[in-house]
């Protein structure tokens, strides 16, 4: 694990998502309750639609090109729909945000 | 010979300690405690009861003189310890220092005092303490008490200051009340309760200043400039870790003093106990723990083998006077689960998360009675997936054959009430399904069960299909969604009756059976309540959808388009010039002209919107909303400015009307046409409103469209004035905004209520004309705004990532 502070729960609004550039795309950091966070891939499998800027309801996030919806602990979509977003852990320690960069840093710079 | 133990403080942890301490066979220990107040140990806990008269401060002291006497405690009472000579192994105090082998810090925590002008003016207090507790005591009925802070703490205190008639109100900076552990449904409950009580809850309010007046508080100033009289100001919006001491000492100290498993600090003769320590990366807040710690504190000070194990804690709490029950976590963690449960018409609203089969919160409001039930169940972590359908129901419904979630409606006895409003209970439903009522219109016509708020429909609907089994054909689903089963039209009418004023007030007095709604219905009930309730309601902007969100419209590539509004179709040089400098500093790949007379530049990146924003804005420009479900255009013709058939000043009166409806938020998105003459050039007769100027006057016709639906307007009716016809479309454009169902254009809206309908009131009622207009200006009053402004100064930071990991990885 690779715990990185990626930045204050506050600076997401509730019910919202922000974006975290890495090297291998955008990763949407969603807030679904006031201290409850998830991330996942911001890249939507259908037509890649940006899932940050869909409506957060509950623990799931509706896509905002084609309102496919994807449960945010398994990353899989709901209903009829077939495809699947990756996650990421993340952990709130005192108010701030930690995200598990292992995956996201893999092709960091020698 | 007797050794020396000196106790820094006399609190619940260090009081404990002593306990143990002095229970024990053989202890060998001279005793001196030192306490700042001017008292030995009382249950800090019940200062509430004592603040709101139930109980007496006799009666919460632990520890009496007798107690100390007898066990030889030497006490040091209204003395701070001033210092700690770890060297010299001597505590310094006032009235003389004392030397020690063993020293044992409890010294608490301090409340945090936020350091807004005039915090250090006389009747500023937290509520830590006898003292505080007593001046709050002193506010009775003509006092007014402003508390800062919607946590436990504070709401006890604004509970029991309004039990002794003191005015009081609540300043809170979040959304909901006890954020921490309440989610919002419990929230509202919570706050409606607190208002029945008569205290006023102020939500979302920043504090700017405390005011003052010959040295003694005044009021507090919120940053909107509002002012809140007041006689006393209580602050409770957190704790720190009283560590001062400690820390000058030179001990190890983080947020609180470090301490390890046997409860020593960095130094081996000094121990520390309670709220001041820090244990593993954690600090403390409340008693349960901390009287573990006594007990570990006390065994390592025997010489005994002994450690302190963080539990997984549960919490329970109690708000004097309500019935309230939260335990358990709902913070963090993925692989949730959520069970909702709501009774509106009792106030009732439960809530279990599950993860993995096991229960890991509870939140109750209303009726706590199975609190203890679930609280176990978290404790013992046991698996619930045989009992998953119940288990909202209590342990009442366990056991048996639970499995089909029908059961809990059959289980319920005949006398149980189902419709709250009419005061039917199942037998009476049940009799009449059996006496052929088989459908829900039947059974409301025969019983009047849900016949009148429609809450319990869906319950009415469970005891048909336990009733009726197969032969239960399920009505047609009209509800808005799968979070309620209630119509659009339903939730509109009830928004109105039963005064809802928030989302929550929604989801808990409608029975949503989600804990926050749906990208369905949330969008809707955001509108209907912003629309009903201008001035009470907040627009909520993650209800909405993205490109209301964002004020621009998404495009396939996450890109964004920009529409500035041109009033009427109408622009100039200078407007053009700043649309061709944005497209050009901001790299725009296609600038088009829009079926709306004006221009759309395409292919903006989200976070350069408010740069871009803010640059069209010098040149007066401003958002055309040409995302929005409200005005989008008034396309207009040229009108007797130019035109020589012109009859009237079509130009003038769009741009006049556009000025007037823009910002509205509206069921579906409204675009209104003027056209000079019968000629139409500004196609007026497909559009939502259209107007065609003719000699007399002005014809106004509704209900046109061009896009999936092609619809020519019908006539709403002939005026001779501007001003008339003005009053006309603002007033049915208030109409529509109050009645129609979200996303209904106009035309569609037109067809389900009828247009002689809106004749009479828009036409026919002068008065009902008037009476729209100014709800329509009451409402604009706050909506007739550039939110590219706004947002360009104020909310820049979600245009742009929260991180950016790819600058990272150069180093
Ligand atoms: C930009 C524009 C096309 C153009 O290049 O001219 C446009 C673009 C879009 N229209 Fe339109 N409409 C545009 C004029 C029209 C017109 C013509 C008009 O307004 O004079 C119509 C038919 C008239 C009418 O509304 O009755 C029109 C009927 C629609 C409809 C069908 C509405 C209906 O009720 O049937 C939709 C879909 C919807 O709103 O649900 C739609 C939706 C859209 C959306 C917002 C699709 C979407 O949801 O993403 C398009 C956004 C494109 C983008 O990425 O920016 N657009 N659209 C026009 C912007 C006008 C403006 O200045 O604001
Ligand atoms: C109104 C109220 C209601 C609460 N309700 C609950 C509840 O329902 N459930 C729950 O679990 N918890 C509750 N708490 C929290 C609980 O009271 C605390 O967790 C607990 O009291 C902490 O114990 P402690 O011994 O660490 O510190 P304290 O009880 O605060 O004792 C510390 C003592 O040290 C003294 N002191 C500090 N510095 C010095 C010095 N230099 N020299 C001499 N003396 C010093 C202080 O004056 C104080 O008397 C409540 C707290 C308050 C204020
Ligand atoms: S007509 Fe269709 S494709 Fe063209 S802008 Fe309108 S919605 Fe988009
Ligand atoms: S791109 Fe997400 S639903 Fe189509």
């Amino acid at each position: 694990m690779n715990w990185l502070d990626i930045g204050a729960v506050d600076d997401i609004p509730l019910r919202g998502a922000r974006i975290v550039k890495t090297k291998v795309g955008c990763v949407a950091v969603f807030r679904t309750a006031e201290a409850e966070i998830f991330a996942a891939s911001n890249t939507c499998p259908h037509k890649g639609g940006p899932l940050a800027e869909g409506i957060v309801h509950g623990q799931k996030v509706t896509c905002p090109l084609h309102n496919w919806v994807f449960d945010l602990n398994t990353g899989e979509a709901q209903g009829a729909d077939e495809g699947r977003i990756a996650t990421y852990p993340v952990r709130i320690d005192d108010g701030r945000i930690l995200l598990d960069a292992t995956d996201l840093m893999a092709q960091r710079a020698a | 010979m007797k050794k020396n133990l000196v106790i820094i403080g006399a609190g619940m942890a260090s009081g404990r300690l002593l306990e143990h301490l002095t229970d024990a066979q053989g202890a060998d220990w001279d005793v001196t405690l030192f306490n700042a107040e001017p008292r030995g140990n009382y249950n800090r806990i019940m200062l509430s009861p004592v603040l709101s008269g139930d109980k007496t401060y006799d009666e919460i002291v632990t520890h009496d003189d007798d107690w100390y006497a007898e066990r030889g405690v030497t006490c040091r009472f209204g003395e701070r310890v001033t210092g700690i000579d770890r060297a010299a192994k001597i505590v310094r105090a006032p009235n003389g220092d004392v030397a020690y082998d063993k020293l044992v810090l409890g010294t608490g925590s301090d409340p945090f005092i936020i350091p807004l002008p005039g915090h250090d003016l006389d009747g500023v207090i937290a509520y830590r303490d006898l003292e505080d507790t007593e001046k709050m005591m002193g506010m009775g009925a003509g006092k007014r008490v402003v508390v800062i802070g919607g946590g436990l703490l504070g709401l006890e205190a604004a509970a029991g200051m309004a039990a002794r008639g003191a005015d009081v109100t609540v300043v809170h900076i979040m959304g909901h009340l006890m954020e921490r552990q309440l989610d919002e449904a419990a929230g509202y409950l919570l706050k409606t309760s607190l208002e029945g009580k008569g205290i006023s809850i102020r939500l979302l309010a920043n504090s700017q200043a405390i005011l003052g007046e010959n040295g003694h508080v005044r009021a507090l100033q919120l940053d909107t400039g509002e002012e809140l009289p007041c006689d006393l100001l209580v602050m409770a919006v957190g704790i720190r870790p009283s560590v001062a001491l400690a820390k000058e000492a030179g001990l190890a100290v983080g947020r609180g003093v470090h301490v390890d498993d046997q409860l020593v600090t960095s130094d081996a003769d000094v121990l520390a106990v309670g709220e001041c320590v820090e244990h593993d990366g954690a600090v403390f807040g409340l008693v349960a723990p901390l009287y573990d710690q006594a007990k570990v504190a006390a065994q390592t000070l025997m010489g005994e083998d002994a450690s302190f194990v963080q539990k997984s804690l549960s919490t329970k709490l109690k708000v004097t006077g309500c019935d309230l029950f939260s335990a358990g976590d709902f913070a963090e963690g993925e692989g949730r689960e959520d069970i909702v449960f709501r009774d509106p018409s009792r106030g009732v609203y439960k809530r279990l998360v599950i993860k993995d089969n096991v229960v890991v919160g509870a939140v109750m409001y209303g009726d706590t009675a199975d609190g203890n039930w679930f609280f176990g169940l978290i404790k013992d972590k046991t698996d619930i997936s045989d009992m998953r359908e119940t288990l909202i129901f209590g342990p009442a419904f366990q056991g048996g054959s639970p499995a089909d979630p029908l059961s809990a409606v059959a289980a319920l006895p005949l006398d149980a009430e189902i419709c709250g409003c009419n005061g039917i209970c199942k037998g009476t439903i049940v009799d009449a399904i059996t006496a052929g009522s088989t459908e829900l219109g039947a059974v409301r016509a025969t019983t009047k069960a849900s016949a009148s708020c429609g809450t319990c429909t869906g319950l009415v609907e469970q005891l048909l299909e336990v009733t009726l089994g197969d032969e239960y054909a399920a009505p047609e689903n009209a509800a808005i969604c799968g979070c309620t089963d209630l119509s659009h039209e339903d939730v509109r009418r009830l928004i109105k009756t039963k005064e809802l004023k928030s989302q929550p007030a929604v989801w808990q007095e409608l029975g949503w059976t989600t804990p926050n709604g749906c990208h369905v219905c949330r969008p809707a009930v955001n509108f209907y309540l912003l629309a009903d309730w201008p001035v009470e309601y907040q627009d909520d902007p993650q209800s909405r959808f993205i490109n209301e969100r964002k004020h621009a419209n998404i495009q396939k590539d996450g890109t964004f388009s920009v529409v500035p509004r041109m009033w009427g179709g109408i622009t100039n040089a200078n407007e053009l010039r700043a649309i061709a400098d944005a497209a050009d500093k901001y790299n725009v790949p296609t600038v088009k002209v829009t079926g709306g007379q004006r221009i759309d530049l395409l292919g903006v990146k989200g976070e350069d919107l408010p740069a871009m924003w803010a640059d069209l804005n010098r040149a007066g420009l401003v958002s055309g909303h040409a995302y929005s479900k409200g005005l989008r255009t008034v396309k207009t013709c040229v009108g007797t400015d130019h035109c020589r058939f012109g009859t009237q000043d079509s130009t003038g009166l769009g741009i006049k009307l556009e000025r007037a409806l823009w910002g509205s938020w509206t069921p579906h998105k409204v675009k209104l046409g003027v056209s000079g003459c019968p000629r139409n050039c500004a196609e007026a007769t497909c559009k939502d409103v259209g107007i065609v100027c003719v000699d007399s006057g002005y014809q106004i016709g509704v209900g046109g469209a061009a896009g999936m639906d092609l619809k020519e307007i019908e006539r709403l009716c002939e005026v001779e004035t501007e001003q008339e016809a003005m009053d006309v479309v603002i007033a049915f454009t208030q109409l529509y905004r109050e009645n129609a169902k979200y996303l209904d254009r106009m035309y569609k809206w037109i067809a389900k209520v009828g247009l002689d309908w809106a004749k009479e009131r828009v036409v026919d009622d002068l008065e009902e004309r008037a009476a729209l207009v100014e709800r329509f200006e009451l409402s604009q009053s706050i909506y007739r705004r550039d939110p590219w402004a706004d947002e360009a100064k104020k909310a820049q930071q979600k245009y742009t990532p929260l991180a950016d990991l790819t600058l990272e990885a150069a180093e």
